[in-house]
């Protein structure tokens, strides 16, 4: 029972933070509505007719992917940060399991990145991407997916960086390729065998053709639009999870306690 | 289960060597704290101080050695000791974007106290007026409510305390608590650290590099390249090494100066005579004189002379 009050106590510091950062929170919104509005309308415009289905709708489920994956994903490296504040510290020294730690932090980011996803559900219903109630439904826990997901990629990322600094920079390198090789914008039906076993390896791919899965279920347009199905999918993802979260949890308190 | 009458804090042959240094950081320290001691651990940067107080409080693990904190093996209830042991960190570790009470109810949670609750006037009867009561002691009823970054560093560093003993630890572990505080701030966290002190009957091992809080303390550990060089009470200590000086003065100071040289002292001339008594009584020596004495005084080493000594026989 502590240790679930430890993790949700954890969780909740996340929230706190990134709901009382102001610049943070205009960010967050403002950003992935200007893609989705720039990026999906020219592309709509100009690619939308040849392509044979609605680039708005298709961008959408990019954004919401990447943004999940993003946010949960940097939002770990927040741990490095604690610890050059040496806030690290006072939970390092509490007698909770290491484990807990780890988990309450994935929780919180996740919780921040669902914080981030509920307006861009809203801007997609005004820019009339035909959502139903029930895709909304559905868009919950594939969000929660992404979540974990994109936290414990963060997790492995961060347990071989050593300051939040270089954190910042490898993250970028590694996430803005992903973008691209996950078809956040762009359709990757076809890509030349390098970028296709490049984009194989990008777990964001699978986040963001899961949330396509579930928004294109039942339309036409499906098979033009979603790469593999929604089973294959959530199965890449598991195994990832499982592999990103073993092997991090493992590097991070190993380091931590043989620093 | 742990006595009160074992020791608070037993160390024996800690080694702790860094990835990649050649030398080691701590090098073979044994030492005991008794149950309700205030001990300080004392040496000039890079003696090791930190790295032992990190190990100690599991934040580090060690190359080697056995380490006991209220009688529980470290290396293999590390849970244990940290639910007996309270740190105050060299660099503040409260969390800036949460507020103090906050920060104490977050430690609080995670030390198993009290359940979960998202805001203070959630929380059971209990955390609020221990916290009442803490933020009384402290004169900070109002502030505790305020974000940390609106407090005075003094008044984080109070906070941080409070929070630390909330789960009533047996061993508090200060490492350098009045570093960047202004005069007036790093008194008045002395006092209350008394108060503390005898409120709670809390055993305190403190890190300092200021040699009037080191005197407080009832023993003292004079630490260099990560060794032990001096360890006893301040008295001893200061005893220890340090010899005892004469002050003296003549009209005649050319008689005096030869005086001094023909018994082969050594001294130092700085309007004065300031003279080391390498073992000899001043009696001895006074009596060894002819010349007519102006001015006659001995002195006794304090823990500033005996602290240079030692690291400078090293």
């Amino acid at each position: 029972m502590n240790e679930l009050n430890a993790i949700a106590a954890i969780a909740e510091r996340d929230l706190f933070k990134f709901l009382r950062d102001r610049a943070r929170l205009i960010g967050a919104f403002v950003f992935p509505f200007l893609l989705m509005f720039l990026m999906g309308g020219t592309l709509q415009l100009n690619l939308g007719k040849a392509a044979g289905f609605n680039f708005i709708g298709f961008t959408f489920t990019g954004v919401l992917g990447m943004t999940i994956f993003q946010s949960a994903s940097q939002g770990i490296a927040s741990l490095l940060e604690d610890r050059q504040n040496d806030f690290a510290q006072e939970i390092f020294v509490s007698p909770i399991s290491r484990y807990s730690i780890v988990i309450g932090k994935i929780i919180g980011e996740s919780m921040v990145a669902l914080a981030q996803a509920a307006p861009l559900i809203l801007f997609a219903i005004v820019l009339r991407v035909p959502l139903t109630a029930l895709d909304i439904l559905l868009l919950v826990p594939v969000a929660v997916l992404g979540c974990l997901v994109g936290g414990s990629f963060g997790l492995l990322g961060m347990s071989v960086i050593n300051d939040q600094r270089a954190a910042n920079q490898i993250f970028g390198f590694i996430l803005l390729p992903q973008f691209f090789l996950a078809g956040v914008f762009n359709p990757i039906n076809v890509l030349p065998w390098y970028l296709e076993i490049l984009s194989l390896i990008s777990p964001l791919r699978y986040v963001v053709d899961l949330f396509r899965g579930v928004v294109y279920m039942g339309r036409p347009e499906y098979h033009k639009v979603v790469l593999l199905d929604p089973e294959i999918n959530l199965m890449v993802m598991a195994l990832m999870f499982a592999v990103f979260i073993v092997t991090g949890t493992a590097l991070f308190v190993r380091r931590e306690t043989n620093r | 289960m742990w006595s009160a009458d074992a020791p608070a804090v037993e160390v024996d042959d800690l080694v702790k060597r860094y990835r990649k240094a050649k030398v080691n950081a701590v090098d073979g320290i044994s030492l005991r704290v008794e149950a309700g001691e205030f001990f300080a651990l004392l040496g000039p940067n890079g003696a090791g101080k930190t790295t032992t107080i990190s190990i100690l409080t599991t934040t580090l693990a060690p190359t080697s050695g056995r380490i006991r904190i209220c009688g529980y093996e470290l290396a293999k209830e590390p849970s244990e000791v940290r639910r007996r042991v309270g740190i105050i960190f060299q660099n503040p570790s409260l969390d800036r974007n949460l507020s103090g009470e906050e920060n104490v109810r977050l430690h609080a949670i995670l030390y198993g106290l009290y359940p979960y609750r998202p805001a203070f006037r959630l929380m059971p009867d209990e955390y609020r007026t221990q916290v009442r009561e803490l933020a009384a002691v402290l004169g900070m009823e109002t502030d505790i409510q305020q974000p940390v970054k609106k407090l005075s560093g003094g008044m984080q560093r109070k906070l941080e305390i409070i929070r630390g003993l909330m789960h009533r630890p047996s061993v508090l572990f200060l490492d350098e608590p009045t570093r960047g505080l202004d005069v007036a701030s790093r008194r008045s966290l002395w006092a209350y650290l008394r108060e503390v002190r005898e409120r709670y009957r809390v055993t305190i091992v403190l890190t300092t590099h200021y040699l009037e809080e080191a005197e407080q303390a009832d023993r003292l550990c004079i630490l260099n390249h990560g060794r032990i060089v001096a360890m006893g009470s301040p008295g001893e200590v200061r005893l220890s090494p340090a010899e005892e000086f004469l002050e003296l003065d003549a009209t005649d100071r050319a008689q005096l100066r030869l005086e001094l040289k023909k018994l082969n002292l050594n001294f130092e001339e700085d309007g004065a005579f300031t003279v080391r008594l390498d073992g000899r009584s001043a009696h001895e020596v006074i009596r060894s004189l002819d010349v007519p004495l102006t001015r006659l005084r001995t002195r006794q080493p304090s823990l500033e002379d005996a602290y240079l000594k030692i690291l400078a026989d090293e």
